[in-house]
């Protein structure tokens, strides 16, 4: 699943318009992951800074 | 103050310039209109470049104040690969350039002037699903304000809500993006500079910008917005765009030696318009309406344009009380009448650049300096290059 550091990710939301299923939202500056995720890995690529990353699980 | 009881004319969800510019013609037309925003403070953090174009601003009748004017520009340059350069004064530009803005200033401006036109305006609450009745038409929209999960009640639901555009997707009125029509952008904004301060620049390079480009809107004689967007398609691996904008920075002294303030980022739809921005109750408007230029990636103007005919059409609608798709065609009309043939137009222009090498960039900067031409748009452009590069136009046959 995809994971966002925290530490890297300056809320933007590019990642949420980008993610072609809808998987993504911007809550209160943080990112959160919903069940719609088909690992197309376009917002790990397309995240301006790589705050994304796809982890085993 | 929202009344969470009323059914409201219409909820206009997102205050960024789109919304608020919508949410100020609707009240102005006696529409009661309310508009969420999901941020605490309007216009903040900036997701922007700053750039906007007079003309556009004017045209939407954008009250203008020198509060957010951060800059007036003398004009553009559009700067190829070998160092060639291609000077463009306001008259000629037709794209984002006259002004530098303080963006969060702007936005706050353009909703404070809405909620004292009569809307009111809610933070800290964000749109979580679409309302329907029995017969499936859309009548308001589930919210979450403040870690409360409510309801809000209207006849007409507005998707203002910029690049997320998540009401839009509710609706089904957005079909998927291809990579090619989407844009990643990261800006540094950067002091100590060394840069010509009184234009706004733009750099084609396709080792460090391609599929977009680098540039550099001027704060004041030694502060500028530094950035870079390109099509994510072009975007290869993980950290892949900073490593780009990082990368044309230090081969660059004069920007170089400058120190970053501040870091900012974000996406922009660049697609063909889409088939239809309305449905009974519902009407899409700004980037959630993909109405950004694909060539620039500037949406402020258009935007504002598009947004100022939803307002008109949301009164329109609030005295005929009809709420149908049908009657929200006045705006679907209206703003194609302004903007789509352009849009249109651009985004094959940026297909067609997509993939072009720096040498036909130089070519094309090169003949333009040369010609001089009357109003630089891509149109034009293509004419002259037809003229004396015909083998550079043969991707561009369909435009000229
Ligand atoms: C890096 C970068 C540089 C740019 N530079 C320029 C430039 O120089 N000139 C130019 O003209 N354009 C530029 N643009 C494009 C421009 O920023 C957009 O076109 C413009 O902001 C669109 O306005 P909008 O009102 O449609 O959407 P936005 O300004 O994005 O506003 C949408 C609002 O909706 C809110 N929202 C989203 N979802 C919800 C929800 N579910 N509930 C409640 N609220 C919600 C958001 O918080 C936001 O405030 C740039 C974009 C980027 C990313
Ligand atoms: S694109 Fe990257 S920086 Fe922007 S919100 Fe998503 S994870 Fe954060
Ligand atoms: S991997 Fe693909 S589907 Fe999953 S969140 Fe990222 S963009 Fe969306």
């Amino acid at each position: 699943m995809i994971e966002v550091d925290p530490r890297i990710c300056l809320h933007c939301a590019q990642c949420v318009g980008t993610c072609p299923y809808m998987a993504l939202e911007l809550n209160d500056m943080h990112i959160e992951v919903n069940d719609n995720c088909k690992k197309c890995l376009w917002c790990v690529v397309s995240c301006p800074v790589g705050a994304l990353t796809m982890v085993e699980g | 103050m929202i009344d969470w009881n009323m059914e409201y004319d219409a909820v206009i969800v997102g205050a960024g310039p789109a919304g608020s510019h919508t949410a100020r013609f609707a009240a102005e037309g006696g529409a009661k209109v309310v508009i969420i925003e999901k941020r605490q403070e309007v216009g903040s953090p900036v997701r922007c470049a700053e750039g906007a174009a007079r003309r556009s601003l004017q045209e939407a009748e954008v009250i203008i104040d020198p509060k957010w004017i951060s800059g007036e520009m003398d004009g553009a340059m559009i700067i190829a690969p070998n160092g060639n350069y291609l000077e463009v004064d306001e008259a000629k530009a037709g794209a984002e350039v006259g002004y530098v803005i303080e963006r969060d200033l702007f936005d706050q401006a353009l909703a404070k002037t809405a909620v004292q036109r009569g809307a009111e305006l809610v933070l800290k609450c964000s749109a979580t699903a679409l309302i329907k009745d029995d017969t499936g038409k859309v009548c308001g929209v589930k919210v979450n304000h403040m870690g409360e999960e409510k309801e809000i009640r209207a006849k007409l639901v507005i998707g203002a809500d910029g690049h997320e555009s998540l009401i839009g997707r509710w609706a089904g009125l957005l079909p998927k993006l291809e990579k090619n029509d989407i844009i990643s952008g990261l800006q540094y904004r950067m002091t100590n500079l060394d840069i010509n301060h009184k234009f706004v620049q733009f750099y084609l390079t396709k080792e460090f910008a391609p599929g977009g480009y680098i540039w550099i809107f001027p704060k004041d004689e030694t502060t500028a917005n530094v950035g870079i967007g390109i099509v994510i398609s072009e975007i290869k691996h993980k950290g892949h765009l900073k490593e780009l904008l990082d990368g044309w920075i230090a081969a660059n002294p004069k920007i170089a030696q400058g120190e970053i303030i501040d870091i900012i980022a974000g996406g922009i739809p660049v697609g063909h318009p889409v088939d239809a921005t309305v449905m009974d109750g519902l009407m899409l408007v700004g980037d959630a309406g993909r109405q950004t230029d694909p060539i620039t990636g500037g949406g402020i103007g258009n935007g504002c344009k598009a947004g100022r005919e939803c307002g008109l059409t949301i009164a329109a609608a609030v005295k005929a009380n009809d709420f149908s798709a049908k009657f929200l065609q006045m705006y679907e009309t209206a703003w194609r009448d302004l903007l789509e043939e352009r849009l249109y137009r651009n985004w094959m222009a940026k297909e067609a650049c997509l993939g072009l090498d720096d040498d036909v960039f130089n070519k094309i900067i090169t003949t333009m300096d040369e010609v001089g031409i009357t109003e630089v748009n891509v149109f034009n452009l293509l004419v002259v290059i037809k003229d004396k590069h015909p083998e550079l136009v043969e991707k561009f046959q369909d435009l000229i």
